[in-house]
């Protein structure tokens, strides 16, 4: 069996991250996930903020972690080639109790180290965003939007480029500690994994990776929230996060937010749930959604609907309700060479990789492993064919004629970029997988007219059948069988009309 | 750059029409991109028959009917650059198109005909409530599988919708084996042809369920059960109607919206009634050159109409070639409260014009009146009128004058 240094059990945002901050020493690092892709859970179920860290208790590693972030992104960004945008936050208010929890939050900024937050009267709003509600507001220079999608895939990668190994369809079922060999048996029904350290970013379902590893199975409290995709039509309304003001314990109610793409994210709202993949959306809520955004986007129209998903932050929470900081723990003496993440929630994204350091430090300090000379922190990123001028487009398709040939056309994707994800680097094969990597089916039209081109290109490009094309899950299979007496001939198969 | 009297955004039915049309006209430097491998549009993809009765007195299938204007377009020499898409068009009429064969091209033209066709309304459009498992996929989607790629997409289907091509699905996978458990249609009428109800769902044994709704959708990986809700008169699910159907596959037919990306681009505006551009009764949009006919100006029952169509529109866009202008059209086209769907917007009084309507619900005995002030200029009575068929009146220039305005009247 194959030995490893260190096995990262989740492929979220924070698993990502550490994959990445491990690849920086000579390490073995396995990641397993049990989905089919990185960031299936609430890594990507999110509003994609890069959070300012106003709203949490200082000295809490949330706070420390979110400032972190937030002020190295733009470098972070610009090595992984993720597309982001230092946008600032509206914070807006309607009434004397909004304006009060807003000066709380704004103390507690400051004191968290959030420079350039300011108060701005109602003329002020309107200048800055002529689509957004409230009678004023704080604005928050140092947010930011990006794709928490395109972050994970691009951490994840440049873990993979460096050296790190990640195994997909891998469930954690059991893990098992031999004392005498000073080592881990991970055990998922693929197959165990024997390995020296653990690191536990198993995002929702950490509390219970916890408890495999030895450490308590702390209580986590599922708060959901839906949200509605608007199509960019309506993303000309609106260039900056538009929060209401914070309830009396910092959390947000429905806002909207611009993507880094154009699209704008109205939700999410919150409420309670027991299941740990309760993604559904439900029509009360979303009614809710129509409601409560109106109020944060006057431009909130049925007719920019394109899309809805909901996602779940697993907060920890004490016997009273009350949510707790962020768990980052290590114990040598009881649970040797393990880290333990539970309760990674919002503000997650914006921490991940400040969180990843201080895994890694807890591993580093133990092992004081070799450094990896090679490592390199700059992930390949192409320019995207919608992101070029004309001139670049045409000089694009001189080089490699696949760029000219569009496959989405609500999000201008040609078959060179659809080609170049089926290849990615994490061996990712789901049609949602390539639609990640590249907005193909993300657009208006939900992929109309591209999804019939990308499942044939998949199947083309990796020799399978039909059969084996998998949507997002490992039993989403989309064809049932070829159609009755269908010849394999694709001249048969194309309806041809020519004479 | 290069220079080319009509550039025609679509190899469609439209297009296609509208090229053969403007050469029979004597426009000879006309360019067809299409962003297909082949010309035909969705008609590709169209197996059924039941296409060509009005233009050509005869039923075809899909294929067979686009087959005819494909073969009189290479008869007449009339060039069309496949899998090619247009990726901008400018309010000067400028063209960028991409191939990989041909790379970044752009075009000044004369005029454009813009014959996108329409795409597909989506689950996301409609918020329909629920999980996202795999089985969920939109008709013409389901149809492309089935019939481009051979590749059948599920056995036990539930439809949603009772639009045209949702109950054409429902029998063609009927055909190919699968379970259609039924038809659902929120409306509390059809929306697709009486004549579909009778052969893709009665003659198969297919329940269609008028007012009625999917309200939920279970699964995680692959699709296994709808809820399907009655609704009441504001098409609001009524609690307690609720009924569960297993299933691994939904298909929804649930509307057509032009695919007019290319025409705000080019500035065009939008005529809020179809959803589609603006146009006059030459089917110019508000951008001089730039015209506009079949689905992608408003979604037509028939092909047939299609065709017709923008057949129609040759004429004026020959003449916008030619002289470079087409007289102004200031006369406003305005219909009541019964009236969906009018094109055109604007007429001048001075040219036969076509009409095309829909009624907003099911009427019986019904009269239409076409008037300019107090004058009737055309009646038409209608023992029933449905919003699945699309009403088109045309009127002579003599019978017009140029001052009023004109209004469409439907009274019951």
């Amino acid at each position: 069996m194959e030995q490893w240094d260190v096995v990262v059990i989740g492929a979220g945002v924070v698993g990502s991250a550490v994959a990445r901050e491990l690849a920086r020493y000579r390490l073995r690092v396995a990641v397993l996930e049990k989905e089919l892709d990185v960031a299936c859970g609430n890594s990507s179920r999110n509003t994609g903020m890069l959070h300012a860290g106003f709203t949490y208790k200082p000295g809490s590693l949330k706070a420390e972690c979110a400032v972190e972030g937030n002020k190295e992104f733009d470098q972070v960004a610009a090595e992984l080639g993720v597309p982001f945008k230092r946008t600032g936050k509206l914070v807006v208010g309607f009434t004397d109790h909004d304006m009060e929890n807003i000066l709380k939050f704004k103390a507690i900024g400051e004191q968290n180290g959030v420079e350039g937050m300011r108060i701005i009267d109602k003329e002020e709003v309107e200048r800055i965003e002529p689509h957004a509600g409230g009678e004023f507001a704080m604005y928050v220079p140092s947010s930011g939007i990006l794709d928490p999608m395109a972050y994970t895939i691009a951490l994840a990668d440049n873990a993979a480029q460096n050296g790190v190994k990640f195994f997909f369809d891998r469930k954690v079922t059991a893990i098992e500690r031999y004392i005498a060999n000073d080592c881990y048996l991970i055990h998922t029904p693929a197959g165990a994994f024997r390995t020296k350290w653990v690191i536990n970013c198993a995002g929702a379902y950490a509390s219970q990776i916890s408890e495999m590893l030895g450490y308590p199975n702390y209580p986590v409290r599922g708060f959901k929230g839906e949200y509605f995709v608007l199509d960019k039509k309506a993303g000309e309304f609106l260039k900056i996060p538009v929060y209401p003001a914070p309830n009396d314990k910092g959390g947000f109610s429905t806002h909207a937010t611009p993507t880094v793409d154009g699209n704008i994210l109205v939700g999410p709202d919150s409420y309670v749930t027991e299941d740990w993949e309760d993604y559904k959306c439900t029509k009360d809520h979303l009614d809710g959604l129509i409601r409560d955004g109106s109020k944060m986007f006057k431009q909130m129209r049925r007719e920019y609907f394109i899309r809805n998903f909901a996602g779940i932050r697993w907060k920890r929470v004490d016997e009273d309700g009350n949510v707790l900081d962020f768990k980052l723990e290590s114990d040598q003496q009881h649970n040797p060479n393990t880290v333990n993440l539970v309760g990674i929630e919002s503000p997650g994204v914006t921490c991940a990789l400040p969180l990843a350091r201080r895994a890694v430090a807890r591993l580093v300090e133990v092992e004081k492993p070799q450094v990896n000379e090679d490592f390199d922190p700059v992930r390949p990123a192409p320019k995207r064919f919608y992101d070029m001028t004309r001139e670049e487009q045409a000089a694009a398709i001189a080089e490699d004629p696949e760029y000219g040939e569009i496959v989405c056309r609500c999000e201008t994707v040609t078959r060179a970029e659809i080609r170049r994800a089926i290849n990615n680097p994490l061996g990712v094969h789901t049609v949602t997988g390539i639609k990640n990597r590249t907005r193909a089916t993300m657009g208006r039209c939900q992929g109309g007219y591209c999804e019939t081109r990308i499942t044939e290109m998949i199947e083309q490009e990796l020799g399978i059948k039909p059969t084996d094309v998998r949507f997002n899950h490992a039993g989403s299979y989309m064809f049932t069988g070829p159609v009755r007496g269908a010849q394999a001939s694709d001249e048969a198969a194309e309806g041809s009309v020519s004479a | 750059m290069k220079h080319v009297d009509a550039v025609i955004v679509g190899g469609g039915p439209a297009g296609l029409a509208a090229a053969i049309e403007l050469r029979r006209k004597g426009i000879d430097d006309i360019l067809i991109l299409e962003r297909e491998k082949k010309p035909g549009g969705i008609l590709r993809q169209c197996i059924h028959d039941g296409f060509g009765l009005t233009r050509f007195g005869e039923t075809l299938s899909g294929p067979e009917y686009a087959a005819r204007f494909v073969r009189e377009a290479e008869a007449l020499d009339i060039p069309c650059l496949t899998d090619t898409t247009v990726l901008e068009i400018t309010p000067d009429r400028h063209v960028y198109a991409s191939s990989s064969e041909h790379g970044m091209m752009e075009f000044e033209a004369g005029a454009i005909i813009l014959a996108m066709g329409c795409r597909e309304r989506t689950r996301g459009a409609i918020s329909i409530p629920g999980t996202r498992p795999a089985g969920v996929y939109t008709a013409g989607v389901a149809q492309a599988y089935i019939n481009l790629k051979n590749k059948m997409v599920g056995r036990r289907v539930v439809i949603l919708g009772s639009g045209d091509i949702g109950m054409i699905m429902a029998r063609r996978m009927t055909l190919e084996g699968a379970k259609v458990l039924g038809v659902f249609e929120v409306q509390p009428y059809a929306s697709g042809l009486p004549r579909n109800v009778e052969q893709c769902l009665n003659d198969y044994g297919i329940p269609l369920s008028l007012s009625h709704t999917v309200t939920d959708i279970r699964g995680t990986d692959r699709l296994e059960s709808v809820v399907i809700s009655q609704v009441d008169d504001h098409m609001q699910p009524i609690p307690g109607t609720e009924q569960e159907y297993e299933c691994d596959t939904l298909i929804l037919s649930v509307g057509l919206i032009p695919e007019n990306e290319l025409t705000w681009m080019a500035g065009a505006e939008k005529d809020p009634g179809t959803s589609g551009a603006a146009v006059d009764e030459n089917y110019q949009t508000t951008v001089p050159g730039i015209f506009a006919a079949g689905n992608v100006l408003h979604v037509h029952d028939l092909v047939d109409f299609v065709s017709l169509e923008a057949e129609a529109l040759a004429d004026g866009a020959a003449r916008f070639i030619r002289e470079g202008a087409l007289p102004a059209c200031n006369l406003a086209v305005r219909g009541n409260e019964l009236v969906g769907g009018l094109t055109p917007s604007r007429i001048s009084g001075t040219g036969d014009v076509t009409v095309s309507f829909r009624v907003r619900r099911p009427l019986r005995n019904c009269t239409v009146e076409l008037m300019q002030g107090d004058t009737v200029v055309k009646r038409r009575r209608m023992p029933k009128a449905l919003p699945a068929e699309m009403i088109q009146i045309k009127l002579k220039a003599d019978d017009l004058n140029q001052t009023d305005d004109l209004e469409v009247k439907v009274t019951c």
